[in-house]
């Protein structure tokens, strides 16, 4: 909207032109009574200066902001490169929605096709669609996905997937009959119970790294569900492992599905985030949501179509593949411009200190006495930390005493793991920071 | 002028069947293809999958529509076209012929008797332009 200042001069002309004397002449047809004959009971204008001084003060409330923080768990704290902020504001891209009229937005799908090649490259899959609401809402449709290929309508999905995924997962499917088993995990926080995949399952559904930062066993996972003829999908909330763990698809995915905030975009108190869907070209007809092809003209120049749109709303209303026909198209563009922007090598580093410092923190804090890490299983980023005592305790310690953000108590969504929480380490947590927690605890 | 083959049955769906033996076979019919234009996809059913009569037994794709696909008759799929997986143009270039799309074993070996012949087909199309 733009601001169109005018001055009492030229206002009493535009008053004549319409032969009004004043103003409050336009509003003569609302009745009397109920107009208001004062000004509205807000603060008078605020000088520039003050406005930002009353913005700090109300981001300074914002305590944890400027805690060191040991907090993950689906929501992770990375370092995105200032190109990142300053590429997706420019008008282009930052005024833009999903293209009606597709082919004339060049640009647009021009990114929109990177994006769907960087998550295929870093997911080993065939096809990734142009994104999803986010890491959950993809979960869910992959879980609607897997029954319209199998036509069957259970999915066995391992209770060490984030549980708020799987609310999500279960709210989506709730109306569609659809059965849902949880299977649990064992000592070593991998999945377990997988006798629950039968010949009416149409998935088993894992998180890997899952919720305890332990690395599922992808390929012997992917061996049981397809002896049992079910698709195996695989979870990732943390983009970042995808940089150093084997992808999914080299051990049997059929469809992955994530969370992209990784890449580059702010935490921002849970989104707007990025949802990765990926699978194996064979099923890209039962794939929701819109995906974006390369093609030639007559002349032979390359150029960006919106393909397979036959499936999408527009055409096949009730028997899309997805109410969902649109995709997350700023966030999705975050995500392309960092990953684009670090390359394969700095994606590679990153993991690695991700990891590095992870495998720092885990050994010094389960040399602390009363301290274990109560799973064996490899971690990524994130581990399992048992203390001595209520980690809701430990935690408030930490936060009024040392001013960390320690981690995570895992009994806000598990029972029976009083004492326990997921620390998150990335390449942001300085050795010292890591240092002081220990020395904390 | 749509082709209409004398020896079919047809339907107000602009399907047509060949009963041979109590199965018959199923596509959809000259008029139809041009309608839809160039044809993309055949979502097809699964063999042993049980349609009762009028019921969608599958969906036809073109560039600029998708239709469902009814069988006028109830029965079970005993074989589907599974060249027109690579090749759904068949559809438009070959209607009754390399594009029929799906085999139906007939629960009732005579429900086809009651459908249009080429004649009543080709009056239906003439009243509706």
């Amino acid at each position: 909207m733009r601001y169109i200042p005018n001055s009492p001069e030229e206002r009493a002309e535009m008053l004549a032109v319409v032969g009004l004397s004043s103003a409050s002449e336009l509003f003569r047809s609302i009745p009397q009574d109920v107009q208001l004959d004062r000004g509205l009971n807000i603060t008078d204008p605020l000088a520039e200066s003050e406005v930002i001084a009353a913005m700090d003060a109300m981001a300074a409330k914002n305590t944890g902001a400027t805690k060191t923080s040991f907090l993950g768990g689906g929501v992770y704290s990375h370092y995105s490169p200032t190109i990142v902020d300053h590429l997706i504001q420019r008008s282009e891209f930052f005024t833009s929605y999903t293209p009606y009229q597709p082919e004339i937005s060049q640009g647009t799908l021009q990114y929109i096709f990177e994006f769907q090649t960087l998550i295929c490259q870093l997911t080993g899959m065939e096809v990734a669609n142009a994104s999803m609401y986010d890491g959950s809402t993809a979960m869910a449709e992959a879980y609607l996905m897997a029954r319209r290929v199998t036509r069957r309508d259970k999915i066995v999905v391992a209770k060490s997937v984030h549980a708020e995924y799987r609310a999500v997962a279960a709210t989506y499917a709730q109306h569609g009959d659809t059965e849902i088993v949880e299977i649990g995990y064992d000592d070593s926080g991998r999945v377990t119970g997988l006798e629950a995949i039968d010949d009416k399952t149409a998935a088993l559904v894992v998180q890997s790294p899952n919720f305890f930062g332990c690395i599922e066993d992808l390929k012997s996972l992917a061996d049981k569900a397809h002896a049992a003829g079910a698709l195996f999908v695989v979870v990732v909330t943390e983009a970042i492992s995808l940089g150093l763990l084997k992808p999914p698809g080299a051990c049997g995915a059929d469809i992955v599905v994530g969370e992209g905030q990784s890449f580059g975009i702010p935490m921002s108190f849970g989104g707007p985030h990025v949802g990765l869907f990926a699978t194996q070209e064979k099923y890209v007809r039962q794939m929701p949501g819109r995906l974006c092809g390369v093609a030639y003209d007559k002349n032979g120049n390359r150029g960006f179509v919106l393909t397979l749109s036959t499936r999408e709303q527009h055409i096949r209303r009730e028997k899309a593949t997805s109410n969902i026909c649109t995709n997350q198209g700023l966030i999705a563009l975050a995500a392309t411009i960092y990953m684009e922007a670090l390359g394969k090598k700095g994606l590679q580093e990153v993991a690695v200190q991700n990891a590095q410092k992870a495998a720092y923190a885990a050994k010094a804090i389960s040399a602390v006495d009363g301290y274990s890490l109560p799973f064996s299983a490899p971690v990524f980023n994130e581990f399992v930390v048992r203390g001595p005592r209520p980690a809701a305790e430990t935690l408030e310690t930490l936060r009024t005493e040392n001013r960390i953000l320690g981690g995570l108590a895992l009994s806000r969504y598990y029972g029976g793991h009083e004492n326990d929480f997921l620390v998150t380490v990335t390449e942001l947590n300085s050795k010292q920071q890591i240092d002081d927690l220990v020395s904390a605890l | 002028m749509a082709n209409i083959p004398e020896n079919l049955r047809y339907t107000k769906d602009h399907e047509w069947l060949a009963v041979t033996d109590g199965t018959a076979t199923l596509g959809i019919t000259d008029y139809a293809q041009g309608s839809l234009g160039d044809v993309v996809y055949i979502d097809m059913p699964r063999v042993g999958d049980k349609f009762g009569a009028h019921e969608a037994f599958g969906s036809v794709e073109s560039v600029k529509a998708v239709s469902e696909i009814f069988t006028p008759v109830a029965g079970e799929i005993v074989e589907l076209n599974d060249g027109l997986n690579d090749s759904p143009e068949k559809v438009n270039s070959d209607p009754y012929g390399d594009g029929w799309m799906i085999k139906i074993k007939m629960e009732n070996a005579l429900a086809a008797d009651a459908l249009l012949s080429a004649d009543e087909y080709e009056e239906y199309l003439s009243t509706i332009g």
